[in-house]
């Protein structure tokens, strides 16, 4: 009987930063994929404000919201941590990782799913947010400085996603612009740990490819 | 530590402002609070210390600023360590404290805003009925995490205290705007209580705003939002 399982689907990219943490830490869990068309009733029972993966159960306990899994992973398992020890540096990463959920990823999404003006003021907007973004990497390798940081996990979908929204939709987000995102891209992609749990580019191309015909169905 | 060392940049009516406010009077920090004035155009100071979302509440310690409230009211909680814990401290309890707190910012309170920049009665209804759907959810919680005890946090006032509280003025000018009560006797008795026992708290009555005063903001809010709303693109 597994003490962790981690409810998700295998492209969800909130579900990808909390695999990436338990694989950091060497943590042993159950992965139970979920049909999000015809949720199971435990996700239901576990997650009954969101009805959203990933959902973290611990020792029969749920957890949901993909930033608060990652603090509980963080303060329950100790090795390889995530964030550093000074609280300044906590703020910061949290910080980052609050950046990205509530600026940067609404804004791609919409850049995504609009068309003409909106989805030009959506990529404006991505390209601004970036801007600080590839502040913040100056002087390290990882956001979180030498080694993986709460805040690479967050921004993880750039290395995963952002080149699969550059085929599907013509969006260019990770160019010439910002070459420490750039070049953190391939550090963080290579990584042993993160490599071993990547959502595959060619299926994800599939999927949004789909889901942008939805959005924007031919004429 | 002088007084200069710690300095919160807010503006009254921001529930959000409120929060820092609140965790620095429990922790009996002493702060230099300079006030912004959110209908004019943003000072040089909050530009410079939180470029990114140019919002208050900014906490400043010493030369660095931290932004964003539940992540400055978790900073001070770990810097003045020394004093009452703010977050608990078992890991479950703390990814409960901040589950909710996050579902208080990220659903509740776009709700509560709603109600005050409804165009439409509709609109309104609408908002308000998530306003209160969200407050039977957090009465709920109440009743699992503060078990038996006086606040979320227990005996103590704690995180989801704070977060939740900062919002109980508006949620009065709210009620207002609605003209019926949100927090009520029959649905959320035991909020109801929470509220009076939150409001009243030595670390939290004299940084509240007052209700009328409050509401009188809320008017020009109201103003403004609409009025941005209004403008061709």
């Amino acid at each position: 009987m597994a003490e962790v399982k981690l409810f998700k689907t295998w492209s969800t990219q909130f579900g990808a930063r909390v695999v990436w943490a338990l694989k950091l830490k060497g943590i042993q869990y159950e992965a139970i994929h979920e049909d999000l068309s015809n949720k199971s009733a435990l996700l239901l029972q576990y997650n009954p404000v969101y009805k959203k993966v990933p959902v973290l159960v611990h020792n029969g306990k749920p957890i949901s919201e993909s930033l608060v899994i990652l603090e509980y992973i963080e303060e329950t398992w100790k090795q390889n941590p995530i964030l550093p020890e000074d609280p300044l540096g906590k703020a910061n990463a949290r910080f980052w990782a609050k950046f990205n959920d509530e600026k940067l990823l609404p804004s791609i999404w919409s850049a995504f799913t609009k068309e003409g003006k909106e989805r030009e003021e959506a990529m404006g907007a991505v390209l601004e947010s970036l801007k600080f973004v590839e502040e913040e990497l100056k002087g390290k390798k990882f956001f979180g400085g030498e080694t993986i940081g709460l805040a690479d996990l967050v921004f993880g979908w750039l290395a995963n996603l952002a080149p699969v929204f550059e085929e599907v939709a013509g969006l260019k987000i990770l160019d010439e612009r910002y070459p420490l995102l750039l070049a953190w891209q391939p550090e963080f992609s290579e990584h042993p740990i993160i490599k071993d749990y990547w959502p595959p580019h060619d299926k994800l191309v599939i999927k949004y490819q789909a889901l942008y015909e939805k959005y924007h169905p031919a004429k | 530590m002088a007084l200069s060392d710690v300095k919160v940049l807010g503006s009254w009516p921001s529930p959000f402002v409120l929060r820092p406010r609140i965790a620095l009077h429990l922790k009996s920090v002493n702060y230099e609070y300079i006030e912004e004035n959110l209908l004019e155009s943003k000072s040089e100071l909050l530009l410079k210390s939180n470029p990114v979302f140019k919002k208050v509440p900014v906490l400043l310690h010493g030369d660095k600023p931290i932004c964003e409230s539940l992540i400055i009211v978790q900073y001070i909680d770990e810097v003045w360590s020394s004093g009452p814990s703010i977050l608990p401290s078992d890991p479950y309890e703390r990814a409960n404290s901040r589950f909710w707190a996050a579902y208080i910012d990220e659903k509740w309170f776009p709700a509560l805003r709603g109600v005050l920049a409804a165009e439409s009665e509709d609109a309104k209804k609408a908002a308000i009925a998530q306003v209160e759907e969200g407050l039977v959810l957090l009465e709920e919680a109440f009743g699992k995490l503060s078990q038996g005890k006086p606040f979320f946090g227990g005996d103590q006032i704690g995180y989801l205290d704070i977060a939740l509280g900062s919002f109980l003025v508006w949620l009065k000018v709210i009620e207002k705007i609605s003209e019926m009560k949100l927090l009520t006797e029959a649905k959320t008795r035991c909020l109801l209580e929470w509220a009076h026992r939150f409001s009243s708290h030595v670390a939290v009555k004299d940084v509240m705003p007052e209700a009328d005063k409050l509401a009188e903001f809320g008017v020009k809010l109201r103003a403004k939002i609409l009025k941005a709303r209004a403008i061709p693109k």
